[in-house]
């Protein structure tokens, strides 16, 4: 029995197929598969359920979709790595666009808006990390911050990389494994009560071997690291270089991590206009100094403008094509492939449409409503808003071993009242025992912290 | 009226043009694009400005030199941008060999679009998100079936991740053999993605290139020669990059494994072996698809994508964690991967692209699978048939045996006329269509590679031919319009010289430029 003609499928229909296997000279479709050997052949028929139609196939998803509870319906205090923040219309509008949707790896001649889109993002990213080259993006933070190491490795022809142990553990993951067995790794303490990097463990630690110093700010913890400036100069002395990951969103606020002495600064785009997607919304970033050294070191693409033939045309085109393994294959720098290109565009309408005075409002607004929720928080019997006494940007650690319940329980009951509550850090951070860390941003209402409160007051009093 | 001649077999095409400046440029002090939720007046009266917290030296002095722009002139600008990108929703997007350009269906872009997977966290309570888990879940089973792999992981984000995460399983798998110093050789093949060598160098593995034989097989005599006590495995694609595939391949793996290597699979150009043929039957351990490729997901430009990585059962424990399994009653993630390589990407990876190829997978089925793959090769051969008939073209190599994709070569018409497969790239944009050349090194010379997929008609087909057959008798009537082209593209022939190499001219940014063009800096 002949095939049923598929909609995503048009040279099913038997006449057409049967004109070009007359142009191609053979007389069946499986004739082309005589080149694979019998015995390679799948003999049984695959274990995949029959076709459904599109009406069906809407029906099916949409069914295995409504079993999920979404942070819109619930209120989320989860961050940890991948955040809930506003996304602006325009944003969804662009990268929704069947053009950028749909485009791949086009000239600069046919993909000249795609071109230009993330030549601007580099641009825009530039100028809130405040340096003079971003790439085009990697796939997340961690990839990125494993990559900005092993530049900063290659760059200073040493192996060993200093970390803060307060970078994210998942994070640390991704870095260790992709910078193993290249790189040597040691962890520097830090200060319990503050979270602030041990600087005498620093410089115990460091040494004329030392290739980087890598840290976080805001760090994992939420906590600002406010030592930017001394650890930079640690490094320094060493002739070792400065590596910071940051939350690009905190630039509005914070003084980027180029102003007090990073070489090179990672992060993650997904706090610019990407929705959380379940972890689908992680892009990295590397940005550095224009100088020939650092551009040498990059693995990823970096797009330029360019003039052509005619008078007052610009295109644009990769620069320094030739350090990359599409070049080079293996003897390229690191790899290059498919990564989050859209991302890239994406958190570039972000940053245009926020502009300088919408970044710094949203930074104000997340310390506030962040702020706000610790100062609640601590009037709650046994619970201490914020373990940490530095200064915190979004997220904060709350700490909850007086109230004698476990994070755990905590957070079933929070679900029942429809709060995700924080990440339990009582595996990851085993110092603080039964502690979650907490994230609020500028989709936090008052009366969504005070709903949290309220909970959280009939959960630890009963 | 008198009826309209359709006279032209190429189309009279003329990309958006629409000369927008840098988003810059478009700066007017005091416009703004959103408005972000402040907060709360209560809020702010119990804790001030917030940002006095910042401790010194912490705190932004100078706001972001960003511009100031009104909401419908950002949109506009990124608008007419994406007027000026080629998707391949409106284009015969066959000229991307390698990279399998299919039908993105709009179905799988409106499901994605789906509160309940765009506002999901990924460290939420499994119970609430079960719908998700399960989306997951039965995408693996699918995959297994495709692959005959016992469990996959949708961690990597991309192809070239996929294959770092490989040699990762490759270097932790020896190093649990206690032969991670010993074991420091990755083999690949030099038609194989650059990717391969990249990541396997990555990794810390030193790369063997194996180069084909006359026929443009992959050399078992090489192979023979490469592998030994320091093998730690061989990654291959099959078919690869050429179109053709390897037969023998069952014999190169028992080879890799007998010097005790692990063998691991390329499987980018899968896209006309669905339900033909699979990894395990050919004896590979390991192998990863890219979902943006052969199983529908959108290319968003280059990403964010998915290489679904499947290994045999012993291999399980080494993938990175956490994994999807299902006890009979509920979806749960498995973090208990004892020997795990730890992850290579941020929780669990892309779920919409996940979302989007089981989906499409749905929409197929066992036997439009199978289609699928069988209307790929067809495509391929009849466009194979007609191409090498056009002058000054060619397919090295073995005659015929090629399934979803051939990469050809113009090194007659180069030697011809002059004209180059870069001219013919320009040239092809005139006509609406895109055409890439190959990865480097161009063993082919002047090569490129065409994968027409299923996606396409034989009229869609027929139409990307005869461009490729006008830009030959150009080339060889009067070579210049070539060379000089593309002329009804948005932007004409780049200048490159200096500007992209040398570092005094480049400029990355839009602050590197206005420095290096000597205009003033903020604007």
């Amino acid at each position: 029995m002949k095939n049923k003609v598929h909609p995503y499928i048009p040279n099913m229909v038997p006449e057409v197929k049967e004109d070009m296997l007359k142009e191609i000279g053979v007389p069946s479709v499986m004739e082309l598969y005589s080149c694979i050997p019998e015995e390679l052949h799948l003999k049984n028929e695959m274990n995949i359920p029959k076709a459904l139609t599109e009406y069906e196939l809407r029906r099916h998803i949409e069914g295995l979709l409504n079993k999920n509870v979404s942070a819109d319906e619930y209120i989320n205090f989860l961050g940890a790595g991948c955040w809930q923040h506003f996304v602006p219309a325009v944003c969804d509008e662009v990268n929704q666009r069947s053009e950028f949707l749909t485009a791949y790896a086009g000239e600069p001649y046919e993909d000249h808006g795609r071109y230009q889109a993330l030549f601007e993002y580099q641009s825009l990213l530039a100028e809130l990390v405040d340096m003079d080259v971003v790439n085009v993006p990697t796939f997340d933070w961690g990839q990125a911050a494993a990559t900005s190491l092993r530049m900063a490795a290659r760059l200073t022809g040493r192996k060993k990389i200093l970390l803060a142990s307060t970078v994210a553990p998942e994070r640390m993951k991704i870095i260790v494994n992709y910078g193993s067995p290249e790189l040597d790794f040691d962890f520097v303490d830090f200060e319990k009560d503050t979270g602030l990097l041990d600087m005498k463990d620093l410089k115990a630690k460091i040494s004329d071997e030392t290739a980087a110093i890598y840290f976080e700010n805001p760090s994992y913890l939420g906590f600002i690291e406010s030592q930017g400036a001394e650890i930079s100069e640690v490094a320094r002395e060493n002739e070792a270089l400065l590596v910071v990951g940051v939350d690009p969103i905190s630039l509005g606020v914070l003084a980027p991590p180029s102003q007090y002495g990073a070489d090179i600064v990672c992060g993650d785009l997904q706090p610019l206009g990407m929705h959380m997607n379940y972890s689908g919304g992680q892009a990295g970033f590397i940005a550095t100094r224009d100088e020939e050294k650092f551009i040498n070191e990059y693995p990823s693409r970096l797009f330029g403008i360019v003039p052509t033939v005619k008078e007052g045309e610009y295109g644009f085109g990769d620069v320094a094509y030739d350090r990359t393994s599409f070049a080079l294959r293996e003897k390229g720098k690191e790899s290059v492939g498919t990564q989050t290109a859209l991302w890239g565009i994406t958190a570039g309408v972000y940053l245009s449409l926020l502009g300088p005075n919408g970044m710094y409002e949203l930074g104000q607004a997340i310390m506030q409503n962040s702020q706000y929720a610790v100062k609640q928080l601590n009037k709650l019997p046994g619970v201490k808003g914020s373990r940490l006494t530095s200064p915190f940007f979004k997220e904060f650690i709350i700490d909850f071993n007086d109230t004698g319940l476990s994070v755990e329980t905590i957070n079933k009951k929070l679900l029942d009242q429809k709060i995700f509550g924080g990440k339990d850090l009582s595996k990851e951070f085993p110092e603080y025992g039964q502690s979650a860390l907490y994230c609020v941003t500028e989709v936090h209402t008052k009366d969504d912290i005070d709903h949290l409160i309220t909970s959280l007051q009939e959960i630890v009093t009963n | 009226m008198e009826r309209i001649q359709r006279k032209n077999k190429v189309r009279d095409f003329h990309q958006a043009k629409w000369n927008e400046p840098i988003i810059f440029e478009l700066h007017q002090k005091g416009e703004r694009g959103v408005d972000i939720p402040l907060s709360d007046q209560a809020v702010a009266a119990e804790v001030g400005n917030g940002v006095s917290a910042i401790p010194e030296g912490m705190l932004r002095k100078e706001k972001p030199n960003l511009p100031e722009i009104g909401q419908a002139r950002v949109l506009r600008h990124y608008v007419r941008l994406s007027q000026e990108t080629l998707g391949s929703d409106f284009n015969v997007e066959i000229g991307q060999g390698t990279c399998t350009m299919k039908y993105i269906p709009k179905i799988n872009e409106l499901l994605v679009r789906n509160p309940k997977i765009m506002e999901l966290h990924p460290l939420q309570d499994e119970s609430t998100v079960q719908g998700m888990l399960e989306i997951i879940y039965n995408l693996d089973v699918c995959m297994r079936e495709i692959s005959g792999m016992d469990h996959f992981s949708f961690q990597p984000s991309g192809g070239t991740q996929a294959l770092f995460a490989m040699a990762s399983i490759a270097r932790k798998y020896h190093e649990s053999r206690g032969e991670a110093e010993q074991r420091n050789e990755i083999i690949t093949t030099i038609f194989s993605h650059p990717s391969q060598a990249a990541t396997a160098a990555v990794k810390g593995f030193k790369v063997i290139t194996l180069h084909p034989d006359e026929e443009g097989f992959p050399d078992i005599e090489k192979l023979k020669a490469a592998v030994s006590e320091r093998t730690a495995g061989f990654v291959v694609a099959n078919p690869e990059d050429t179109g053709i595939y390897n037969p023998r391949i069952k014999e190169f793996t028992d080879i890799v494994h007998q010097a005790g290597g692990l063998c691991y699979y390329d499987q980018a150009n899968a896209n006309g072996l669905l339900g033909i043929t699979r990894a395990r039957e050919a004896g590979f351990d390991m192998c990863f698809f890219n979902l943006h490729k052969t199983f529908a997901a959108p290319h968003m430009c280059g990403g964010p994508a998915t290489g679904a990585l499947g290994v045999v059962e012993e291999l399980k424990e080494f993938l990175p964690a956490p994994i999807v399994e299902f006890d009979g009653e509920k979806y749960y993630l498995n973090e208990d991967l004892p020997q795990s390589i730890g992850k290579v990407r941020a929780f669990h990876g892309v779920a919409q692209t996940v979302l989007r190829s089981y989906a499409w997978i749905r929409a197929l089925g066992p036997d439009g699978l199978k289609e699928v793959a069988q209307t790929a090769v067809l495509n391929n051969n009849y466009l194979y048939s007609k191409i090498q008939k056009i002058r000054g073209a060619s397919a090295p190599y073995v005659k015929g045996q090629r399934l979803e994709q051939v990469r050809y070569s113009w090194e007659q018409m180069a030697q011809e006329t002059g004209v180059t497969t870069e001219d013919v790239q320009r040239r092809m944009t005139d006509f609406g269509l895109h055409y890439w050349t190959s990865h480097h090194p161009y063993i082919v010379p002047q090569p490129f590679t065409l994968e027409p997929t299923e996606s396409y008609s034989k009229a869609d087909l027929d139409e990307y031919i005869a461009a490729l057959e006008q830009i030959s008798e150009e080339a060889y009537e009067n070579p210049e319009i070539v060379q000089d082209a593309p002329y009804n593209s948005t932007i004409h022939k780049l200048d490159e010289q200096d500007f992209l190499d040398h570092p005094e001219k480049w400029c990355i940014t839009w602050r590197a430029y206005q420095k290096k063009t000597k205009q003033p800096e903020r604007i």
